[in-house]
């Protein structure tokens, strides 16, 4: 089986020759070519190593160590031909373009790839949609939004089952379709290595690599690059608050399932509840985190990163911070006449979140693990390559 | 406001003043400061470009008695020394020396101590494990971090600040100028590099061959700032003086790499690989006398002395995964001919040396990784290892030019780093760095030494300077 996939992206290289480069991978090409005969950097992440066990960048190796880069920064102040030389080297900035590209590139269903690039606007009119639809049918379901406090009681404004039946085929189809577009990545990054043959070791470096964010460090454990050449952890910091937010109001929410379908226990839960527990944990870590790195986004270096992304990075940390604030919010007022507004909305927001889930900056975990455990599989081969050097 | 700012700091007089903004510079400032001593430093570039060439470093030469975090094995003071004489060729100060010696072994932890931190060798570099630390990320890395830390302990810094001249008094540092402006401070260092970057200077210094000046065919490595104006001034004003003046270390590089801050990239390492032709196509020397890294700095002189200043690095298909990668291709070619023509050479000449080399090549056991017996016979100039027929396309080529690093020429000093007048000792104008090493590298080189002597060199002079300001105070006081 391995071989035959090996066999098959040889066939179709063959077939269509080498993939031509884009400009913003032939740009990636031109600078880690630079790198590779400088390897200054080698000791700050990933990227370097990687490119050192390689002489020529074609787009499949691009589009790898663009996913790998974490944009730390390290590499654009250490950098003896950083603009205004006339090499005009940018690593991260040059691996943030690809980056954005390769997330449209292997996006599934194809057609919607697109909705990479206009990032900004895909998230507010998804936003605006969730909003509209939920406020809709709380006043077509209860000719009002504002009403006699109902206890806290959700499934009096929307029963459970539509609840259910309506976010559950979007949750499916946004774990299909970044499952589908990393799948696709995989293979042709990493063609002929299947995932379930990697070693375990391997597995279980790039699993703490992401989720320690390793390579948010520094190389030396002091952190990245902000606004300038100091190194902090507030990024490391921040992104733990967010992604681990993120998964205790996930939890609570499958506690709250599992509640639900198992026990017959029906919300809402008491304050000492585990779902409320973990979900108020968790929505506070998704208010400090999101606002964190929003703060930091706005105070980022001007050479850092790519300017087309910003509306994808702030549009994202918004919805967040919006998913968080609006459930915070709902939980402090369910006992009072504005519960249904706040219900509505909260459901809006969550609903624009799971939409663009799969075609926004939610995207960069899943490929940046995939990049990660591709390394930590390269890393275990001896290299091909006998380099000397003065 | 800007220029108020700018008189405003000036107006006041600083205990120290530093002049450059390279690692010698940042060590004495951050050393005079770290005594109690005010101080502004003054560097010649704009932010953007600071750093002079040590922004081009990659590490430091330790002498460690046992393994240390990034360094294997051990590296003696005797060693370390030896290597000195030998590179040197015995024109070395062993006093000096040794002064440098010894600091290399406990100054990293001062580095660390301003956030500058160490990583292995780089890949590629195995054989330096031993003996060099290497800065992660680089010199340009190790200068934020000491900018940084010059910024949170007060050192005041000013960039586009090229001093043109010093004010001195009987062997006594009293101010120094910018144009108009005269800035005084109690005691002075003085780390402004040599003179790599003044070409005119350089012309001076390699004269002509046929009419043609040879160094305006070269390429700096290193800085653009670094012109030599107060290494002139000081030897105008009688300072003592050592190294040869017209001697410089260059390494052959990609002809292609900028006219200035090339840096450690533009390098070509497959000399040893294949063959080096001129541009008549004939070969000029043994390409294969000894190990890359100690070979490497004699091609800037070799490419240097031949017409034109230029050659070729040839190699086949079967060098390639064998040395660094260059950071320009190489032409390319399916065979011989064809990479004469791309290369712009007589086609005739450029076969009849490969076919005669070729056809010396005495078939060996091929090992990169020792002086193995691959050698031509009956060729002159002979090729006496790693000498494998070049019959395998495709074929490829590197046009090569000497590479300045940097020059030799200096001021005397002694351990205190003090700056010399007819044999006396200044008692508050000191210098660091490129601008002295030569007290300690007269020629030569190897790697690792030049931070090694900025790093001790600097320290020294920033803490003289602290104590000179000391002394001058009792002095008024008793
Ligand atoms: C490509 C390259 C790689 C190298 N790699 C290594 C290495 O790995 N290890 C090693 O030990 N050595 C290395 N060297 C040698 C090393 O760079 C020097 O030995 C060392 O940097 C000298 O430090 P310095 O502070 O004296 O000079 P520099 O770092 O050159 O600093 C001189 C400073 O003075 C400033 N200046 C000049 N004139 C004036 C003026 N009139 N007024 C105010 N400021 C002025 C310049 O702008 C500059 O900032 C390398 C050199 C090059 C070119
Ligand atoms: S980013 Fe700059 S300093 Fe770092 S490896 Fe690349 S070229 Fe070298
Ligand atoms: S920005 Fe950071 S993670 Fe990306 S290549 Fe540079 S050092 Fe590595």
């Amino acid at each position: 089986m391995r071989q035959l996939d090996a066999l098959a992206t040889e066939a179709r290289t063959l077939a269509i020759g080498v993939p031509p480069l884009g400009p913003g991978e032939a740009e990636v090409a031109r600078q880690m070519q630079i790198c590779n005969a400088c390897r200054y950097c080698e000791g700050f992440c990933a990227v370097f190593p990687a490119m050192t066990r390689r002489l020529e960048f074609g787009k499949a190796d691009i589009n790898y160590l663009a996913n790998l880069c974490h944009n730390c920064g390290a590499c654009l102040h250490a950098c003896q031909y950083a603009p205004p030389h006339e090499f005009a080297v940018n690593v991260p900035r040059a691996m943030a373009k690809v980056r954005l590209q390769t997330y449209g590139e292997y996006a599934w269903p194809p057609a919607l790839g697109g909705l990479y690039q206009r990032n900004g606007l895909t998230l507010v009119l998804a936003l605006a949609g969730g909003l509209a639809l939920f406020l809709l049918l709380a006043m077509m379901m209860n000719g009002k939004l504002w009403g006699e406090p109902l206890a806290g009681n959700f499934y009096r404004v929307f029963p459970h089952n539509l609840m259910v039946s309506m976010f559950t085929p979007i949750f499916l189809f946004a774990l299909l379709a970044l499952a589908l577009g990393v799948r696709r990545f995989w293979n042709e990054v990493s063609p002929g290595d299947r995932v379930k043959d990697a070693p375990g070791a391997a597995v279980a470096e790039a699993a703490q690599d992401a989720l320690l964010l390793k390579y948010l460090g520094g190389g030396h454990g002091q952190g990245c690059n902000e606004a300038d050449d100091a190194f902090t952890l507030w990024r490391r910091r921040f992104h733990h608050f967010t992604f681990y937010g993120f998964l205790l109001c996930f939890a609570s929410t499958s506690v709250a399932t599992l509640y639900h379908y198992l026990f017959g226990w029906v919300a809402p839960y008491a304050l000492t509840s585990l779902p409320v527990l973990l979900g108020t944990a968790g929505g506070i870590g998704l208010l400090i985190g999101p606002a964190g790195l929003l703060w930091l986004n706005f105070g980022r270096h001007p050479l850092h990163g790519d300017d087309a992304q910003k509306p994808m990075d702030r549009g994202f940390i918004a919805l967040l911070f919006l998913t968080s604030a609006s459930g915070i919010a709902l939980l402090a007022w369910r006992d009072t006449s504005a519960m249904a507004l706040l219900l509505a909305l909260h459901l809006g927001v969550v609903m624009a979140f799971f939409l663009t889930l799969p075609y926004g900056k939610f995207a960069h975990g899943i490929y940046r693990s995939a990049a990660l455990l591709k390394w930590a599989i390269e890393k275990r081969q001896p290299s091909r390559l006998q380099l000397g050097s003065e | 406001m800007l220029n108020q700012d700018l008189s405003l700091m000036t107006a006041r007089k600083y205990d120290v003043l530093v002049i450059g903004g390279g690692n010698a510079a940042l060590c004495a400032a951050l050393t005079a400061r770290e005594a109690g001593a005010s101080v502004l430093l003054l560097e010649s570039s704009p932010r953007e470009w600071r750093g002079g060439n040590s922004q081009h470093t990659r590490n430091l030469r330790c002498m460690h008695e046992a393994p240390q975090d990034v360094l294997t094995d051990a590296y003696p003071e005797e060693e370390y020394w030896q290597d000195l004489k030998k590179v040197t060729g015995g024109i070395t100060n062993e006093t000096l020396a040794r002064l440098v010696i010894r600091d290399s072994s406990h100054c990293r932890d001062w580095m660390r101590r301003h956030g500058v931190h160490f990583q292995p060798s780089l890949s590629g570099t195995l054989q330096l494990s031993r003996t060099n630390a290497f800065f992660l990320g680089g010199g340009k890395a190790l200068l934020n971090a000491y900018y940084r830390s010059a910024g949170q302990l007060g050192v005041q810094i000013r960039y586009e600040a090229p001093v043109d001249r010093l004010e001195l008094r009987d062997r006594r540092f009293v101010a120094a100028y910018i144009g108009s402006e005269r800035i005084e401070a109690r005691a002075c260092v003085v780390a402004s590099g040599g003179f790599e970057s003044n070409r005119e200077w350089l012309r001076e210094a390699w004269g002509q061959i046929d009419g043609q000046w040879i160094a305006d065919n070269f390429l700096i490595r290193g800085t653009r700032f670094n012109m030599g104006v107060l290494l002139k001034f000081l030897i105008d004003a009688g300072a003592d003086t050592i190294a040869d003046p017209t001697q410089c270390h260059s390494v052959a590089i990609d002809a292609r790499a900028p006219l200035y801050d090339g840096g450690i990239c533009t390098r070509v390492d497959c000399v040893s690989l294949g063959i080096v032709v001129n541009k008549h196509a004939a070969r000029f020397y043994d390409e294969g006398e000894d190990f890359w890294p100690k070979r490497y700095a004699i091609w800037g002189g070799l490419v240097a002395r031949q017409p034109g200043q230029v050659a070729y690095s040839v190699i086949d298909a079967k060098a390639i995964g064998r040395f660094m990668p260059p950071v320009f291709p190489g032409e390319k070619a399916k065979s011989l001919p064809e990479l004469a023509l791309r290369l712009g050479l007589d086609e005739r000449a450029f076969v009849s040396t490969l076919a005669n080399y070729n056809s010396a090549c005495r078939a060996g056991t091929f090992d990169h990784a020792v002086l193995d017996d691959c050698h031509t016979e009956d060729l002159t100039p002979p090729k006496t290892h790693w000498a494998r027929p070049i019959d395998t396309p495709p074929f490829y080529a590197y046009a090569l030019k000497p590479g300045i690093t940097f020059t030799y020429l200096g001021v005397k000093v002694n351990e205190q780093a003090a700056v010399h007048f007819s044999g006396k000792a200044s008692s508050n104008l000191f210098a660091a760095g490129e601008i002295m090493a030569g007290n300690v590298l007269g020629k030569g080189y190897t790697a690792g030494v030049g931070m090694a002597i900025g790093t001790a060199f600097g320290r020294i002079a920033g803490a003289q300077a602290a104590a000179a300001i000391l002394e001058d105070a009792q002095r008024a006081a008793a």
